[in-house]
């Protein structure tokens, strides 16, 4: 059994930076069992030995506020990791402490990585790791994850540790005289009990009104014992109101004898590159349209490098692939049947969609430069305002960025907003913002229709799609969720430069994902679509009469004031709730199916006009969210009923969308 | 000495904690970001929008709502 070690820190401690270090190429990303907080491992290497190393959520604190939280307590209590590497930013060590000092109250086996001691050193901070490690009592080590520096030292550190964990200290600290003699009280009641945790960590979270721990404790007492515990907890509750405060106060007094004469910060502050930044970019005017500006280039590179300098790279390697490919199948006299299948159903379908791989790598790309950057939390910081009129905060803006790239961990990241009017609402318009699988659906109808205006069209799009997201937000707030937005707490972080090795990884890990799709669900897809488009029997291939020329001819009425009620269109809508992609792999095979030689592009001009064509882009947009994303949906509400809702009302919203723009269009005389 | 909300301080104030008045998840948490009975504070910005303030030498937004019921004692 290999060791393991967790890498515990607050968010911005550089802790993926960290964890992408150690593991190199070699991790996998899952879920912990039973939520959908992501799990990352991977692998490191000390000489002989291997060591599984476990990438925790970001977090502050081990309370038990969010699943993010729960999940990373939880797993340290587990005992599983043999070590826990807590990683604290050096230049705000005070505040990353506070989770190192609940590690330590909690027993864990903890080595301390100061990270980003270069940053400290630029900004004149003094750091002595020598006297912080001696009155933790745990090693503390400097590093600089982003240069590799000093991680041999950690992980040399977190080796030790791990052989032997008989060094590891318990911190019992002292939250002043009152809290400490309820502390003492319930101690008493839980020694000698079958507990599993140290009985004084689970005095103190009784005290501090942890849920999680009382149900233990409950599961595991008498219900004699468990009445007398209430008593003292409520007892204490009643005599001092700010008894929870007071334990929070207590960990800070607790760090502040730590850092004293340790941690030191210039007297005069200079200002940083970060404060020159921030004048302009969180301007009380400037602000917001600079954000539209930001995103606006991003569209704009991404056209430029994914499709005018790489574009048609990938999709000439498809068409060459599929010419060698029926070559071999005509000289070994396959069936026709076989060649179509091949030709239009593989060829035409998944390698329609893989023709946008450069895009997608580029759009990936910059949003990860974005991410890394630090930007991210001042878009949200220019977003509250305009959040708040409609009854909702910044940072509910997050989980919206997040679905730019896929709606999944979109709905996913809600769980970072404590209210549930917030998250609930956060979750219902998550898929309105344009994820970047419906990108080659834009992509192919701006080749054939809007070819010089493509960044415009992609970028009216994107902002549609948030403007519908908050009107939608607007009346969620005043009819099914109704109440109080939470209030708005967010950390700026320093901007950094992004680490190349961070943003290539996370958009390889997008990319990747991007191609397993391809490979599975819209490979299963179109097989079945083909069947369908062959079937019965003797009818044309991809013709009105085939089965799913049928089954489309029943469904496009519904789109015919929408202008693109043809079976066709109809059936490419459908076959994307299975993956967005689907819908041009869709589009791709019925059209090429329809003329040996048709490209996609002049077949989509011969079946839309302009008009039709971006009635059809607000349809995919903004109707039904992809089954991943009804899944999550169904997960993360703990309720069917909020994914049927979502793919209902989404539904209605996109078709009503689409008729409006095509009806108001043609009154004012466009086609 | 007297309190008065953080809001009430104008970009470049210093001022100590003093009492949080928010609802009691939101008061625990910004005790767990360092904003206890006597943390140094200092106000960034204070404009429009969420008041940033630096603490640790770091930025964090408050909103206007919380940063009403911050009382704070001015350095």
């Amino acid at each position: 059994m290999p060791k393991t070690v967790a890498l515990a820190g607050n968010p911005n401690s550089g802790k993926t930076t960290l964890f992408n270090a150690l593991t190199g190429a070699n991790h996998h990303v899952a879920n912990w069992p039973g939520v959908t907080v992501e799990r990352k491992e991977g692998q490191f290497r000390c000489g002989s030995d291997v060591y599984t190393v476990v990438d925790l959520p970001g977090i502050y604190s081990l309370g038990a506020f969010s699943e993010d939280e729960l999940v990373a307590r939880d797993y340290i209590l587990s005992g599983e990791p043999d070590v826990v590497v807590n990683v604290i930013d050096a230049t705000n060590v005070e505040r990353n402490l506070y989770l190192t000092t609940q590690l330590l109250e909690m027993g864990a086996n903890v080595v301390v990585a100061l990270n980003m001691v270069d940053e400290a050193e630029s900004l004149a901070m003094s750091l002595d790791a020598q006297a912080l490690s001696k009155r933790l009592g745990v090693p503390v080590v400097p590093t600089v994850a982003s240069k590799r520096q000093g991680i041999d030292q950690l992980m040399a550190a977190a080796v030790r540790a791990a052989a032997d964990p008989s060094v590891k200290r318990k911190l019992d600290l002292s939250y002043g005289q009152s809290v400490d003699a309820k502390v003492t009280q319930l101690e008493k009641l839980l020694k000698d009990r079958d507990l599993v945790y140290p009985p004084r960590w689970v005095a103190v979270k009784l005290l501090e009104g942890d849920g999680q721990v009382l149900k233990m404790v409950e599961e595991r007492l008498t219900s004699q014992d468990v009445e007398e515990l209430r008593r003292v907890c409520e007892e204490a509750a009643a005599e001092n109101s700010d008894l929870q405060l007071e334990i929070v106060d207590g960990r800070y007094r607790f760090i502040q004898k730590v850092t004293r004469g340790a941690v030191a910060r210039p007297k005069k502050e200079v200002p940083t590159l970060t404060d020159r930044l921030d004048k302009v970019l969180t301007h009380r005017f400037w602000g917001l349209p600079l954000f539209a500006v930001i995103i606006f280039a991003v569209f704009q590179l991404t056209f430029v490098i994914g499709q005018d300098l790489l574009g048609g790279l990938v999709g000439e390697g498809v068409g060459l692939l599929g010419e060698y490919i029926d070559g071999l199948l005509a000289r070994a006299n396959a069936s026709e049947l076989l060649r179509s299948y091949v030709a239009d159903g593989l060829i035409g379908g998944v390698g329609v969609v893989l023709e946008f791989i450069p895009l997608i790598v580029i759009l990936y790309t910059l949003m990860g430069l974005l991410e890394d950057s630090g930007y991210m939390a001042r878009a949200a910081y220019v977003m509250d305002n305009t959040m708040r009129k409609v009854g909702l905060q910044g940072k509910t803006f997050i989980p919206l960025i997040v679905a730019f790239g896929c709606n999944v961990p979109g709905v996913m990241a809600t769980r970072t907003l404590e209210n549930k009017k917030d998250r609930m609402t956060a979750i219902l318009i998550n898929p309105f913002m344009s994820c970047g699988a419906k990108l080659p659906i834009y992509l192919a109808f701006i080749a054939a229709f809007f070819p010089k205006y493509g960044a415009l069209v992609l970028f009216s799009l994107y902002v549609l799609g948030v403007l519908v997201a908050l009107a939608m937000g607007k009346l969620f707030g005043r009819t099914l969720f109704k109440g109080e937005s939470s209030h708005f707490i967010m950390e700026l972080p320093p901007y950094r430069m992004p680490t190349l090795r961070n943003v290539v990884r996370n958009m390889w890990d997008n990319v990747s994902s991007f191609l397993v799709r391809a490979g599975t669900v819209i490979f299963v897809v179109v097989s079945l679509l083909w069947v369908l488009a062959v079937l019965p029997a003797g009818v044309e291939p991809y013709g009105s009469e085939s089965i799913l020329g049928r089954v489309g001819a029943v469904i496009a009425p519904v789109f015919a004031p929408a202008g693109f009620g043809t079976w066709q269109a109809s059936v490419g809508l459908f076959a994307g709730v299975a993956a967005k992609e689907a819908v041009v792999a869709t589009l791709g095979m019925v059209y090429a199916g329809v003329e040996e030689g048709v490209e996609l592009v002049s077949a989509l001009q011969k079946a839309f006009t302009p008009l039709s064509a971006f009635a059809f882009l607000v349809m995919t947009l903004l109707y039904t969210p992809c089954v991943a994303t009804l899944a999550t949906i169904k997960k993360e509400t703990g309720s069917a009923k909020w994914a049927f809702f979502s793919a209902g009302y989404a539904f209605a919203v996109g078709w009503l969308g689409a008729v409006l723009v095509f009806q108001l269009g043609r009154l004012f005389g466009l086609s | 000495m007297s309190y008065l909300p953080l809001i009430n301080l104008r970009t470049g104030e210093h001022a100590k904690v003093a009492h949080i008045a928010a609802g009691r998840a939101a008061t625990k948490r910004l005790y767990e970001m360092g904003f206890n009975t006597g943390a140094e504070v200092v106000v960034i910005k204070n404009d429009t929008g969420p008041v940033i303030v630096g603490l640790f030498g770091h930025k964090v937004a408050l909103g206007r709502g919380l940063a009403e019921k911050m009382l704070v004692s001015k350095k």
